[in-house]
């Protein structure tokens, strides 16, 4: 039996860990992170869930204390924003470089300075080659499915990895959303019993976690690393048919929409995808064929099937929420445009920035892409390759 | 030398006490001199090495094992001595 209910996706997301109930959970609080480790602790304090919470001094140490409980041989969950996510960085590789399945909603939020609280991508995108597993969630539905997903996909034996899963502050995170909450029982049998790896707590067993690996080891440590990689996307499709069993609801590594017999197309992420749905169904009416690719799994990125669905298009806009600055492009065009450079036929591309520091992407943003996506399939010619959108003269 | 397909998943080490194969005596640049007539086998200097270059049988300390001793002079530096005259003293290494 489902539930129905209206809450935020923070609340959403701290159910989904209730349900889950992790050994362990160190957290720092952070905008628009706050709400859900506020929500978990008080299931924490009022007995309802049996986790240890570690309240810590930072980031960095929250970070180091999933660490520690991972490597222990516990089933451990933090999550963070911001400036947390970039005060972690340096520990984020140790988790992933020692194979921990550590999880963490990352609410995304823009990254100083100047200082902004609100939704922008540039936090995970930071992030983005940590190594760890990137689940993008577009409502509060997605954030709590991919939760409770991202733990099973992180404790499959043969990955290990830790799962980052991302919704956007305040738009996902503060708004209230109709969501159907599993069964408590049906998630904790989908997740199962933890089973740890290498737990140090196993003292018959003596381990060591973090050696000294020089010039002579280092580089195959890191290919053995990289080829772990290619095993994700498998385990997130098993975890994905999985899950619609439990909940009826279909997850791929990336979702089209109306996509297939589509001329021109859209890539972006999270919540303004939902907003460019709504625009694609008043353009599909006026006869445009448009369509959009939501990328879902985007570490590690599935380039070969991102390529395959996108290369049939004659012009895409990616629109990107973040900047890489002295770079040339924001960071989901690299991979977009990485995906579709072998082919021999591939769309035209173009990328646009918008909605930095919770800048509203609305419905007309959507229109003047899909206006020039159009002149563009018309005339084959690019009159800005990248350019902000949104954006005051 | 193992290839990429022997590494373990996060390089876990499941060996205990394999840092007995890494010898790291050849990083010295001093070297600890053991005086064995001001040593009150205290053993402070075994439990402070970092390494595993101070030896001890039945209770009583032996010379160093310089296979382990990086010449840190750390066992120097906590030595007692007996009555001011220390029991570890450093000494440039000649090779």
């Amino acid at each position: 039996m489902t539930k129905v209910v209206a809450v935020t996706g923070n609340e959403a997301v701290a159910n989904a860990f209730r349900q889950v109930e992790p050994d362990v959970c160190a957290a720092y609080p952070i905008t628009p992170q706050t709400e859900l480790m506020q929500r978990f602790a008080a299931f924490v304090s009022n007995g309802e869930v049996k986790t240890e919470m570690i309240l810590v001094e930072s980031e960095h140490s929250a970070m180091s204390a999933c660490v520690g409980a991972a490597a222990a041989g516990g089933r451990v969950a933090t999550a963070t924003s911001s400036q947390g996510l970039a005060l972690m960085w340096e520990i984020l590789f140790i988790a992933s470089g020692l194979r921990l399945p550590i999880v963490m909603p990352v609410v995304n939020r823009a990254l100083s300075a100047p200082i902004n609280i609100h939704c922008d991508h540039s936090d995970a995108m930071g992030a983005r080659d940590s190594g760890w597993i990137q689940l993008w969630s577009e409502n509060a539905q997605e954030a709590y499915d991919n939760t409770i997903q991202a733990f099973k996909i992180a404790e499959n034996m043969d990955i290990r990895l830790p799962v980052m899963v991302c919704y956007d502050g305040f738009i996902i995170s503060h708004s209230i959303e109709r969501i159907e909450y599993l069964d408590d029982d049906v998630v904790k049998e989908f997740v199962g019993e933890y089973k740890p790896l290498y737990p140090l707590l196993d003292i018959d067993n003596p381990k060591s976690y973090g050696p000294l690996i020089l010039t002579d080891l280092y580089h195959e440590v890191r290919k053995a690393h990289s080829e772990v990689y290619k095993k994700v996307p498998k385990v997130v499709l098993e975890v994905a048919k999985d899950f619609e069993k439990i909940s009826g609801r279909k997850y791929g590594l990336f979702e089209s929409y109306r996509l297939d017999d589509a001329e021109i197309g859209i890539v972006i992420l999270n919540s303004a995808a939902g907003t460019t749905k709504d625009v694609i169904d008043e353009y599909r009416e006026k006869g445009v064929k448009v369509g959009l690719l939501k990328p879902r799994l985007f570490r590690p990125f599935p380039y070969e099937d991102v390529g395959k669905a996108l290369s049939h298009l004659k012009a895409v806009c990616v629109l990107d929420r973040a900047d890489a600055f002295g770079g040339s492009f924001g960071p989901l065009y690299l991979d977009i445009s990485a995906s579709l450079c072998n082919f021999k036929e591939k769309p035209v591309l173009i990328n646009r920035i918008y909605g930095l520091g919770g800048r509203d992407y609305m419905p007309e943003h959507a229109q003047q892409v899909i206006e020039e996506l159009q002149e563009i399939s018309k005339t084959g010619k690019i009159k800005i390759l990248k350019e902000y959108i949104g954006v005051r003269e | 030398m193992i290839g990429w397909k022997d590494i373990p998943p996060g390089m876990v080490i499941l060996e205990p006490g394999s840092a007995l194969k890494f010898k790291t005596g050849s990083w010295r640049a001093f070297k600890p001199r053991w005086i064995e007539e001001n040593c009150i086998q205290c053993l402070l200097c075994w439990l402070y090495c970092p390494d595993n270059a101070v030896k001890v049988k039945d209770g009583k300390r032996q010379d160093f094992d310089f296979e382990y001793c990086k010449g840190c002079g750390l066992c120097a530096l906590e030595c007692p001595g007996k009555k001011g005259n220390k029991a570890i003293v450093m000494e440039e290494e000649v090779k």
